[in-house]
């Protein structure tokens, strides 16, 4: 069964008196442990779409099931609690808390779902050695380099081991060094299991998915399936 | 679970507090004056009404108290010159209250004198002569420490023996024993028949209900001895000298004061008109007053609750600008960390999560104001008793008080920057730089 399964979903957004449709009508499945790219020019409808499946967002029209459980028309405190239960976040910009250290920025999403410190503070500190990051566990954001703070940011989006993983460019702001780390750790990602979103420009990380699904004007263009 | 969070909330506020120090002293510094003023003004308050009621239960709540007053002058008898200016209570009007009144327990009639004490050579002292009766200890709080107080037969024979209280006998012998001495007054030996503990410190009755004695100043005096009140009057002129202005007067007067205790406290009022038209009959003159110290604690307790009210206002409003500043800093606070709480909302964390948060940052602003304000709040009133000699008290209600309301500030003033951080759109607040 699809982890991710989106049947006509739309999404208008209504600026003054003009009604500007982000998304019409897309269908989408999404089997468990697959690698998807969503790509396409900006004002495609991949962040719209990113928001709706990361459940920031309600759809117009449509349903959005999400593990077989239909997510699209949930008030706020259900659907903060299947952000932070199901779904992962690796955003382009890091989004670490500034005034939290490493450790304390991996057990976030564990703080609100409930778990003790002691608890939360070895799983975070387990992921953060994953992610490579052993020796940097009680260091700031601001004290990190860029691909260490994404390192970061992947060690979080994985603390509640989610069912979906979503990546909005999440080598966007990265040299090309620390991208391939970057990438090379969400290949390992994959190949543990997990169901990879990644919104991109990116060629090359394109290149690595399964899928690579292509939206223009709010709608998907084309479906490719990469053989690799 | 939830000491976890809690411990989470609190050092995470602690934290972006101690980030913006000065911003949250500043802020802070509002509601550290509101409670600080809201402790001291209390304390101030409760203070000055405690030491008023002292000295009016001093008097005796079912006391009356009827005193000479000099009359207004009259123009017309400036033409004499060894005219006597006689006015004032009598030995006939005291008489006349313990005959016509029956309610009446005890009437004393009360001398008071300013004269000079001095034992064999050493310096003179300023002392006050009271020269009474021996009930005297039934309307007076007055206690003999050693030897006994005036009897009957000192009044009857018109003895010349003297009850001084401590400050005298301190002053007067040192380190002798005082029982058994003799004490030269105006002219004449007493012997000291007992010590007595004074009521109370002379400063705080002074200003409170009865007037200042009629004859001459009290400032310098030492302290007060006893002495039967027909030994006094056989032994000190009633005609003194006044000095007004140049021309000088003589003036007549017996008795100082004549103190009726009632039964009970329900009588006291009625007391007072009975006693009010007895001398209005007996004297021409308006050269009496009835002090009546029931009266005067209930007069306090108005004006205690008017105090109350004012103070209450005036730390309100301190608090309210207080509140209001800590409520613009937050706001600001909540915008500067847009992009931190669309963050936390798409890692899972409720409306009210977020609600918490902001909240309880606020009260731990407030908090600490509070606790800072009950720290200076509580130096302030040693300081003005220290500086100002004026008494202040610091009730344990006070700080309650001054802790609940800066946590109500905290809460009051927080609540709506928390509920527009948690009401902020997620998307919105990711995408803020």
């Amino acid at each position: 069964m699809a982890v991710v399964d989106i049947r006509k979903l739309s999404k208008t957004y209504q600026l003054g008196s003009v009604q500007v449709p982000a998304l019409q009508e897309v269908d989408l499945q999404i089997e468990p442990g697959q690698f998807v790219a969503v790509m396409g020019p900006s004002g495609s409808g991949k962040s719209t779409l990113l928001n709706l499946l990361g459940c920031l967002d309600r759809p117009t029209s449509g349903r959005y099931y999400l593990g077989g459980e239909d997510v699209s028309g949930l008030d706020d405190d259900r659907l903060s609690l299947i952000r932070g239960k199901r779904i992962g976040f690796i955003f382009q910009s890091y989004n670490l808390i500034g005034q939290l250290n490493v450790v304390e920025n991996i057990q976030l999403p564990m703080f609100y779902q409930g778990f003790s410190e002691q608890a939360s503070a070895e799983h975070a500190e387990q992921l953060a050695v994953t992610v490579g990051l052993a020796d940097r566990l009680r260091h700031r954001p601001s004290e990190l380099s860029g691909g260490q703070q994404q390192r970061v940011a992947i060690a979080r989006a994985l603390a509640n081991d989610p069912v979906i993983v979503l990546a909005d460019e999440p080598t966007g702001n990265l040299d090309s060094a620390s991208g391939a780390e970057i990438l090379a750790i969400l290949e390992r990602l994959h190949s543990a299991g997990k169901t990879l979103i990644i919104v991109t420009h990116d060629t090359e990380i394109a290149a690595r998915a399964q899928r690579i699904i292509r939206l223009r004007d709010g709608q998907v263009e084309t479906e490719l399936a990469n053989e690799n | 679970m939830f000491l976890f969070r809690l411990k989470h909330i609190v050092r995470l506020g602690a934290k972006s507090l101690w980030m913006h120090r000065l911003r949250s002293i500043l802020t802070t510094l509002g509601i550290v004056f509101g409670v600080c003023s809201v402790i001291a003004m209390l304390a101030i308050g409760e203070g000055a009404s405690q030491a008023a009621q002292q000295a009016i239960a001093q008097l005796g709540s079912t006391n009356l108290i009827v005193e000479t007053v000099r009359p207004p002058e009259e123009k017309t008898d400036t033409g004499g010159g060894q005219f006597i200016d006689e006015y004032g209570l009598t030995y006939d009007d005291a008489e006349s209250i313990r005959n016509t009144i029956p309610d009446v327990q005890v009437v004393v009639p009360i001398r008071e004198i300013d004269q000079k004490a001095r034992y064999l050579t050493r310096p003179e002292v300023a002392i006050k002569i009271i020269g009474t009766i021996p009930w005297y200890t039934e309307i007076s709080p007055v206690r003999v420490s050693r030897g006994r107080f005036l009897s009957s037969v000192d009044l009857q024979y018109r003895l010349a023996v003297c009850v001084i209280d401590d400050q005298v006998a301190r002053k007067l012998f040192a380190f002798d024993d005082p029982l058994g001495l003799d004490v030269k007054i105006h002219g004449s030996y007493y012997r000291v028949v007992g010590i007595a503990s004074p009521p109370a410190p002379a400063h705080t009755t002074a200003s409170f209900g009865t007037n200042p004695p009629a004859a001459g100043e009290t400032s310098g005096v030492v302290g007060s001895v006893y002495i039967p009140l027909t030994t006094t009057r056989c032994r000190f002129p009633e005609i003194s000298a006044r000095f007004t202005g140049g021309s000088s007067s003589r003036e007549k007067v017996e008795l100082q004061k004549i103190t009726v205790k009632a039964d009970s406290s329900e009588q006291v009022l009625p007391l007072r008109d009975i006693l009010d038209a007895l001398l209005d009959r007996l004297h021409e003159k308006q050269d009496y007053q009835i002090v009546v110290p029931l009266e005067q604690l209930r007069a306090m307790a108005r004006l205690k609750r008017i105090y109350s009210v004012v103070l209450g206002s005036i730390a309100a409003i301190s608090l309210l600008v207080g509140g209001i500043g800590i409520m613009n800093i937050m706001l600001a606070t909540v915008s500067e960390r847009t992009r931190e709480i669309g963050i936390r909302r798409a890692l899972g964390a409720r409306k009210r999560d977020i609600i918490v948060q902001f909240l309880s940052e606020t009260l731990l602003l407030t908090l600490a104001g509070g606790a800072i304000g009950i720290i200076l709040g509580s130096l302030i009133p040693s300081l003005v008793t220290y500086f100002g000699n004026m008494p202040t008290v610091i009730t344990g209600g006070s700080l309650v008080l001054a802790f609940g309301i800066s946590a109500a500030v905290g809460i009051t003033f927080g609540l709506y920057p928390a509920y527009r951080a948690a009401n902020m759109d997620p998307i919105e607040s990711l995408r803020h730089e």
